[in-house]
């Protein structure tokens, strides 16, 4: 049999049934007597509501009920629970305005649900939506950050008149000023980071499901976390007990961060199946996916570096407005504070660092995290912060990111913002991306591509992120309103086979491949034996999910932690019935030995004498073979590498091909190496989509121009090269595994390299930085200012 | 969508008969405009009157024309043997409309009928001077086409083929939307028995429009130099988050000169 365990590139177990059309997606549920809602959106920005007469609607065919929010609001509903609390410069706590699951009085946002119409058919539901009459009266919108902090804003909250959600900082202030005061010199960059839309493949659904005889709901929805929704669902929302409440999470296409979050579409077909006594779903069309999935990044920063006159980085200080949208989702406040300025020192050993945020809110869909989640912001801003000061002093872009990396032997290393990086290797990362994309020859291709009337450049990253989250404690002092380990219940059956429940979440990452890879490598149990459970909360321990690349690093060392439990148990049964001292039984390849002899015991042997205890050590151990761990990790993670991007801009068009892109990523030990490939082409490709390709632009009223795909820019399979990925690795210093996390890095670390090869093959045009993404339109712009100059 | 009647006619008779009557009744060609707008609620029709059994489906060939019948699919005019070789502009045309599944339905009369001014086809009619068969004439490219999701066609009016007389050289090149692929610029040249044809598709308010002054360059000399100088105004441009009239005014210079060059 060949090799299944830590290493091996395994072909993904679940890719057969996904790639059959055999997949489970919560659409494809369906329960009997099912019936269908249909949302009601605000087609407005920003507007009172007046009036909602859904008498028509109430009367069409078909049609079971219409609900409001005052409706709700009666039946003691509550609204949608934000899970980060950030606290001001002066400690106060941030504004946290209501989030009605239905609008109530007011729309914040194009996509605000207002009513829902629940009916015998989706069709039926869809022609009585359109009955339903809302008196709105429009107020001003504040659709972008520098019209809702302008004097006189329309506020998006009444009760928050500044539309400030809060005004953090990290570092001292008085520190940063001296440094600056003293520089050599000090470079600034003024840049945005854009906006974008999630686009899972599989857009969101819900399906709730009371039981009108047990009284029991059960929520089938598209979940990263299916405990965390139950948990804010149940205890914040709607009200019901844990031991009521179950929710499912099965097959989920994409998540990206978007599916984490608790949305006002779960609660109401939870609370109106009970009310209605029959099952309820809803499935989003892409049209509702773009209004109301939670968008990614939209960030306007000044980023300021002081140095000295050999060009090392003395001290950093940035300012950054962070867009929150109409409401608070989930975790949004967190994301551009500690999973954003806490990355500010990336690699590089800046003794000083300072950031203020202010968190904004503007008549927009609610924005919260998207793969990376706040390092893609930090990274971005660095990376080409790094390749500006290059720019400006002139000293050459390699050079100045070794001059200032972190030296390898200075590990565990402490950031001037919080965090202490265990392990890393930056010159290695570098050097071997620098090789693999033939970094020393590309201005023989430069000259190449000239004489063919083309301009190429190139652009490197140097990057780092932290994944993992996180120890616990330490994200509960940072305002976190929920813990951060995670759980593994292994079963070892009588016949030897296991299932392991864990409380992470697959919705495309291949665990039920690399979790079972770890099974076979601790336990020695084939592939085609082990089973990995997620997503439902009636099966699985109290798990948190899958965010912020942690399943191996957090859930995976769950399940190390109760494998070892396992083979301790397994070796107090071995030495019964081997009549030998426990501390001689040795366990390697699914067997239990008596060191030094020739008696052994498989792991079957020992699961079926656990399970049928006919002759074993009753009095001292209890029977069966099932042990479940919960492991609070001690630090967070620290993936980190080098991408490089060689792009060709046609001067004519200014069309924009990425001619060759090279990755080399310290990822932790690799499971499975082909997964780990695939992740990380899957990120660098939503990486250049940000680069180049993908924006969602609001104007200045509030509607959002870029709501469908004739308008949004998805990156398609001839958007991209064919990738060089590869992986130096350092291991983790404080997980059993020695993993890092792999599923947001290409989303970190390509869109820097991406743009400042972009800038570099517009040098000659005078460009010294240009704003994400670099359209075909925007670089004929500047191509066009640039000869005129 | 909503609730529509549903017929499948079988004679050109019924189907005109079946649109003239009832002026909410839509004809169904292949449907790749038409059911996405059905699904979105933005058309709602009475009767959606399928024109898949009337037989319009068909490549003719002669000596100076290609005759393609109004249902034919863009894959099938890609694929055909005999438009590669007596016109491979048109093939290349078609092999690069939407994609493989939209290929596969959309049809070369449905496209004209609705007319999209992205749409790539009236470029090439346009250009060669084809004409349009319908169940009661023909009518010639240069009267069809009258602004955006405009044509000459009557209340009930069908097209049944569309037939292109063979140019001595013609090329086609598109600029597509980086996000919906349709053309933002397409170009279409063509050397004709009737002189020079410049068709211009996605650029103009209007919908596609002829070229005069690339016309009258290229007559002069067929060749991507010939344009050097020769400007687009940007005043009847579209102008959108993907391209502003300028730009666009621009890029049917830079189309047009590689439609020139590519030319065969």
């Amino acid at each position: 049999m060949a090799y299944e365990g830590i290493g091996a590139a395994v072909r993904r177990k679940e890719d057969v049934r996904f790639l059959s059309g055999r997949g489970n997606y919560t659409d494809d549920i369906n329960r009997p007597g099912q019936l269908h809602a249909v949302l009601k959106r605000s087609d407005r920005p920003h507007a009172t509501i007046n009036a909602i007469d859904t008498t028509a609607a109430a009367a069409a065919p078909g049609v079971i009920a219409v609900f409001v929010g005052a409706d709700m609001a009666a039946d003691n509903v509550g609204g949608l629970p934000c899970g980060w609390q950030i606290h001001n410069k002066d400690g106060s706590p941030m504004a946290e305005p209501p989030h009605p699951v239905l609008a109530i009085g007011k729309v914040r946002h194009v996509g605000d649900p207002v009513a829902v119409v629940i009916a015998e058919t989706k069709q039926q539901a869809k022609d009585a939506a359109e009955l339903i009459e809302i008196d709105y009266t429009d107020l001003p919108a504040a659709a972008t950050m520098p019209q809702a902090l302008a004097a006189g804003a329309p506020a998006v909250h009444d009760d928050v008149p500044s539309n400030l959600c809060y005004d953090w900082h990290i570092g001292e202030k008085a520190v940063i000023d001296g440094i600056f005061a003293s520089a050599h010199k000090i470079v600034k960059l003024d840049l945005t980071n854009n906006r974008l839309v999630p686009n899972a493949m599989e857009p969101r659904a819900a399906l709730g499901d009371f039981d009108t005889s047990s009284g029991d709901y059960t929520l089938y929805t598209t979940s990263q976390n299916p405990h965390v929704i139950r948990l804010l669902m149940g205890a914040f929302v709607l009200h019901i007990p844990e031991n009521k409440l179950r929710v499912v999470a099965p097959d989920v296409g994409g998540g990206f961060g978007s599916k984490i979050y608790h949305y006002a579409e779960e609660a109401i077909v939870t609370w109106a199946s009970a009310k209605v006594r029959k099952p309820v779903k809803w499935t989003a069309e892409r049209n509702e996916s773009f209004m109301s999935d939670a968008h990614g990044r939209d960030h306007i920063s000044t980023a300021e570096m002081a140095l000295d006159a050999q060009g090392n980085f003395l001290g950093l200080k940035i300012h950054t407005l962070a867009n929150m949208g109409a409401y608070l989702s989930t975790f949004a406040p967190c994301i551009p504070t500690y999973l954003y300025a806490t990355l500010l020192a990336g690699v590089y050993k800046t003794p000083a660092i300072y950031c203020e945020v202010k968190a904004v809110f503007t008549n927009t869909v609610p924005v919260d995290a998207y793969r990376g989640a706040g390092r893609p912001e930090a990274s971005f801003l660095l990376e080409r912060l790094v390749d500006v000061i290059a720019h400006d002093t002139g000293i050459d872009r390699v050079a100045l990111r070794r001059l200032n990396f972190i030296p390898s032997d200075a590990f565990p290393y402490q950031t001037p913002v919080a965090l202490q990086y265990d392990s890393g290797d930056y010159v290695a990362t570098l050097e071997a991306c620098l090789k693999a994309a033939d970094y020393d020859g590309f201005e023989a291709r430069r000259a190449e591509a000239k004489a063919r009337g083309k301009l190429r450049g190139i652009g490197v990253s140097t990057y780092l992120e932290a994944c993992g989250i996180a120890p616990s404690a330490v994200v509960g002092s940072l305002g976190a309103r929920a813990g951060l380990y995670e759980v593994a219940n292994v079963k070892v059956h009588p016949t030897g086979s296991v299932t392991v429940y864990t409380g992470t979440h697959s919705h495309g990452q291949g665990h039920e491949t690399t979790l079972a890879q770890l099974v076979c490598d601790q336990l020695g149990v084939p592939m085609d034996q082990v089973e990995i459970v997620h997503g439902d909360t009636a099966k699985i321990p109290f798990g948190m999910g899958t965010y912020g690349s942690r399943s191996l690093a957090v859930g995976g060392s769950a399940m190390v932690k109760a494998m070892d439990k396992i083979i301790a148990k397994g070796k107090k049964i071995a030495a019964h019935l081997m009549e030998a001292a426990v501390e001689d039984i040795e366990f390697a390849d699914n067997t239990f030995k008596v060191a030094g002899t020739d008696k052994t015991k498989t792991l079957t042997d020992i699961s079926l004498a656990a399970y049928v205890p006919h002759n074993y050590p009753i009095e001292e151990l209890e029977p069966g073979l099932d042990e479940t761990a919960f492991y609070d990790p001690k630090n967070f993670t620290f993936p980190g590498g080098c991408h490089v991007a060689e792009i060709e801009i046609d001067p004519d068009t200014g069309v924009t091909t990425v001619v060759n892109f090279c990755a080399v990523d310290d990822v932790g030990r690799v499971i499975n190496p082909m997964i780990v490939e695939g992740q990380i082409q899957g990120g660098v490709a939503q990486g250049i989509g940000q680069a180049l390709l993908e924006s969602a632009v609001y104007d200045d009223n509030g509607q959002l121009l870029s709501g469908s795909y004739m308008d949004y820019t998805m990156p398609r399979a001839d958007n991209l090269p064919s990738f060089t990925v590869g992986t130096e690795i350092t291991l983790c210093t404080h997980n059993p595994l020695g993993v890092k996390g792999c599923g947001e890095v290409g989303a970190i670390g390509s869109p820097p390299a991406v743009i400042n090869a972009v800038v570099d093959a517009l040098k000659d045009y005078g460009v010294r930085h240009l704003d994400m993404p670099a359209t075909p339109q925007k670089l004929w712009s500047i191509m066009r200012a640039g000869k005129a100059a | 969508m909503y609730d529509f009647a549903y017929q499948k006619p079988t004679s050109l008779a019924d189907a005109v008969k079946a649109l003239s009557g009832d002026e909410d009744a839509k004809a169904l060609a292949g449907g790749q405009t038409f059911i996405p707008v059905l699904k979105q609620r933005l058309a709602k029709p009475s009767t959606v009157v399928d024109l898949s059994g009337l037989g319009l489906a068909g490549i003719t060939v002669s000596g100076t024309t290609v005759t393609i019948g109004a249902m034919t699919r863009h894959c099938d005019v890609a694929a055909s043997a005999d438009v590669k070789a007596k016109l491979p502009v048109l093939a290349g045309l078609a092999a690069h409309i939407g994609d493989e599944a939209v290929r596969h339905r959309g049809t070369i009369g449905g496209s004209l009928a609705n007319n999209d001014p992205t749409a790539d086809y009236p470029a090439a009619v346009l250009a060669l001077g084809a004409t349009i068969k319908t169940d009661r004439r023909s009518i010639s490219a240069d009267d069809y086409f009258q602004g955006m999701f405009t044509t000459a066609l009557e209340q009930g009016e069908i097209i049944t083929s569309v037939k292109f007389p063979i140019p001595a050289k013609a090329g086609y090149e598109k600029f597509p939307n980086p996000a919906s692929r349709y053309a933002m610029v397409g170009v279409f040249v063509a050397q004709t028995a009737g002189g020079v044809r410049v068709a211009v598709t996605g650029a103009g308010q209007g919908g596609v429009f002829r070229h005069a002054d690339m016309e009258k360059a290229l007559a002069a000399s067929f060749t991507p130099g010939a344009l050097d100088g020769v400007s687009t105004p940007a005043d009847d441009m579209n102008n959108d988050i993907h391209g502003s009239a300028e730009y666009r005014a621009h890029l049917v210079g830079v189309v047009a000169k590689r439609a020139v060059a590519k030319a065969a």
